[in-house]
């Protein structure tokens, strides 16, 4: 079986759907010729020409509003935004239009769209190419939100969400899009969405997270060990709908449990999460759910590694947990 | 475009005409091939929105609809849709009824949207006027203007990637054009040279907001040239003139040549919608200025002069409309509310775990009384 890291394995994912469904088309800026500023579509351009792997003028709004019209129209488009800062003059888009379709029109327009957006920090992209909006989209009645943390489930997910008709915001965790590899077979495969992943199983903490802080969690689980402490990892994977039952499962069973993001802390997923399992497993719960997440600033330049969470801090929740 | 020539009047040397304010037609203008039966349907259908409106209207005062948006003396740019063909796509705004009955929205259909009603095609989502019909392929309304316009050239681009010769076209008002998403969608369209056409109704106002403050262009239709395409202004009071613009930017999309703007110069002669009251805006003056210019008199002239029109024909019509909207409204006022359980359905194909669980936890508990029912 190959190796490939996320950038091949999402590659690898679009060039058998292209190949799949002619009615595809990924749109975007400097997708076509140049195959995108990470590489993602990297040869499509050639192999499937520009009328299906187009270079749009440079308006995140255009290429989310003219996906939505092919979409409507019966295609299947696939838009790339070019890093999920610039995401945002097409919020109308997405959040009122793309989300909204189906909905406000009685069932009659569907609306098929995958965005492909990478997201995160850890590149000293600072302010405007680090950032982790996902919790404004999951927010959003109509979207379903991705984020994968390794490149199985990477081109395995990003086939199951070309393949259900429902739009899908698809998050892809860029510092590690090169530096997170492992097998992937060269076939067609899917990963169904909603579904998340127990990474490692423990009996004393549950440590969740999803997309580059999925390696976080697991090298403080690896920590933990080290002292005596067994922590059950579990990456979320989907986070719109995101999977109840295995994390209800995982912290009723251990009583105790870290939630770790990158995105601020204030309203981010975690607090989603942590309130599902208040209502589920109070009962269960020896200590109060600890978040390790971005802090309430703006995403930072030079204190980067300052302000994304790390092992260590997460090691320190795991403790407070158990000494609680 | 020899006729644009021919056609000028006085003080507007670039606006499209045909016929004149009677509906005479203007010397040496050139008069699209229009059957008889067609000139027929057409003004059936600009007096059956004007009837539409009206009664509407009238209903919303009496307290009975929610809210209502006329389209008085802007009818004749509804029927830009004229050229399209069925398998063509339309992305109107809030202000085209003509477009949506001319491509075969019922009475019954249209009454039961505006009522939010279990039988309203789009399952009572959306406020009055905010039609959807994917048999027609006229898309669902957006409420927030010109998000529509990138999205009718995403279908025209999907159109041409297909390699079929199909038309997509849609219409806004001249403040859209004030939209971040007008510039995208004009400029997407130019660049991949979709085959979509751009309808504006200029109709003068922005709810309170006049062009001058929208614009300080020579004219919506010379923005255009920005986007590589041809910007044409037509009289949007003369059918004629807005049948025949709108067929050569239909015939040109149709070849593969691209887009096209259309301005459409009319007047909004009521206010932007039932919640508006544009004497505290406008002068009076204004609307009774354009009262000449009415469209479906000047096509009422010019059936007339050619023999296509009688007093009793028009009574025929407007009785039989009068009669089949009362007949609907009765039905669409006491078909009641959708489904309380139909709240959750369409947001996904598949309802996920928590909508099972919200709609579960909503079925447990006593109904709510709607506060807002008319009757």
């Amino acid at each position: 079986m190959p190796t490939m890291n996320i950038i091949q394995a999402v590659n690898n994912a679009l060039r058998i759907q292209m190949a799949a469904e002619p009615k595809s088309i990924i749109l975007g800026e400097d997708v076509g010729k140049f195959g995108g500023v990470f590489r993602a579509t990297s040869g499509l351009y050639d192999e499937f020409g520009e009328e299906r792997v187009i270079d749009t003028p440079l308006a995140e709004a255009g290429i989310i509003g003219a996906a939505i019209g092919m979409a409507v129209y019966g295609m299947r488009p696939i838009p790339e935004i070019q890093f999920s800062d610039f995401i945002f003059p097409a919020f109308d888009q997405i959040v009122n239009e793309l989300a909204k379709f189906r909905y406000r029109s009685g069932g009659q327009y569907p609306c098929p769209v995958v965005i492909r957006t990478p997201v995160g920090g850890g590149i000293r992209g600072g302010h405007y190419h680090s950032q982790s909006p996902e919790a404004l989209f999951i927010h959003t009645p109509g979207l379903k939100v991705v984020i994968p943390s390794n490149p199985y489930d990477a081109k395995g997910m990003l086939l199951a969400s070309l393949r259900q008709d429902d739009p899908v915001l698809f998050m892809e965790p860029k510092k590690i899009y090169r530096a997170s590899r492992g097998e992937v077979p060269e076939e067609d495969y899917t990963v169904e969405l909603g579904k998340a992943k127990v990474v490692r199983e423990g009996n004393q903490v549950t440590l969740i997270a999803y997309g580059a802080m999925v390696s976080v969690i697991e090298e403080a689980a690896a920590k933990a060990a080290e002292i005596g402490i067994s922590c059950e990892v579990i990456d979320l994977r989907t986070l719109m709908p995101f999977d109840i039952e295995t994390i209800t499962e995982s912290v009723s069973k251990n009583g105790r449990a870290v939630m770790v993001h990158e995105a601020p802390q204030t309203c981010g997923f975690g607090a989603e999460v942590c309130t599902s399992l208040y209502e589920r497993c109070m009962a269960h719960l020896e200590a109060p759910i600890q978040r390790v997440c971005g802090f309430d600033t703006p995403f930072p330049y030079s204190l980067e590694h300052e302000y994304l969470p790390n092992a260590d801090r997460v090691l320190g929740a795991i403790r407070k947990t158990l000494e609680w | 475009m020899s006729a644009v020539e021919v056609a000028a009047v006085e003080e507007e040397d670039d606006l499209r005409r045909v016929i004149d304010d009677d509906g005479k037609v203007i010397s040496g203008a050139s008069v699209p091939k229009i059957s008889d039966e067609q000139l027929h349907k057409l003004f059936d259908t600009m007096l059956m929105v004007r009837i539409i409106d009206d009664r509407m209207m009238r209903i919303q005062r009496q307290g009975k609809l929610g809210f209502y948006m006329k389209s008085l003396g802007e009818e004749a740019t509804h029927l830009s849709v004229f050229p399209l063909r069925d398998d063509d796509w339309v992305y109107p705004s809030y202000r085209e009824q003509g477009a949506w009955f001319w491509r075969g929205l019922t009475i019954e259909q249209f009454l039961n949207q505006l009522f939010g009603n279990k039988h309203d095609p789009t399952k009572g989502r959306q406020m009055p006027v905010h039609h959807s019909a994917n048999w027609l392929n006229c898309v669902s309304i957006s409420s927030p203007v010109g998000t529509q316009i990138p999205q009718a050239v995403g279908t025209a681009m999907g159109m041409k990637a297909s390699g079929t010769d199909q038309v997509a076209m849609t219409f806004f008002g001249e403040g859209t054009s004030s939209t971040g998403e007008f510039h995208v969608g004009m400029n997407f369209a130019g660049v991949s040279k979709a085959p979509c056409v751009f309808v504006i109704r200029n109709n003068g106002w922005a709810i309170s907001t006049g062009t001058e403050k929208q614009t300080a262009a020579k004219s919506f239709a010379s923005k255009a040239v920005g986007y590589g395409m041809p910007g044409i202004r037509v009289d949007g009071n003369d059918i004629l003139a807005v049948i025949q613009v709108a067929n050569e930017a239909v015939a040109r999309a149709r070849r593969g040549e691209g887009p096209t703007l259309i301005e459409c110069v009319t007047y909004r002669v009521e206010g932007h919608s039932s919640s508006d009251d544009p004497s505290v805006y406008r002068n009076p003056a204004e609307p009774e200025a354009w009262g000449p210019r009415d469209p479906l008199n000047r096509l009422r002239g010019y059936l007339k002069g050619k023999r296509l029109w009688t007093e009793g024909m028009e009574k025929d019509i407007s009785d039989r409309y009068n009669d089949e909207i009362s007949k609907y409204l009765k039905l669409a006022e006491e078909h009641g509310e959708p489904d309380v359980e139909t709240l959750f359905d369409d947001v996904y194909q598949d309802l996920p775990w928590h909508l099972k669980e919200q709609k579960e936890y909503l079925l447990s508990q006593a109904r709510t009384k709607n506060p807002h029912l008319h009757n």
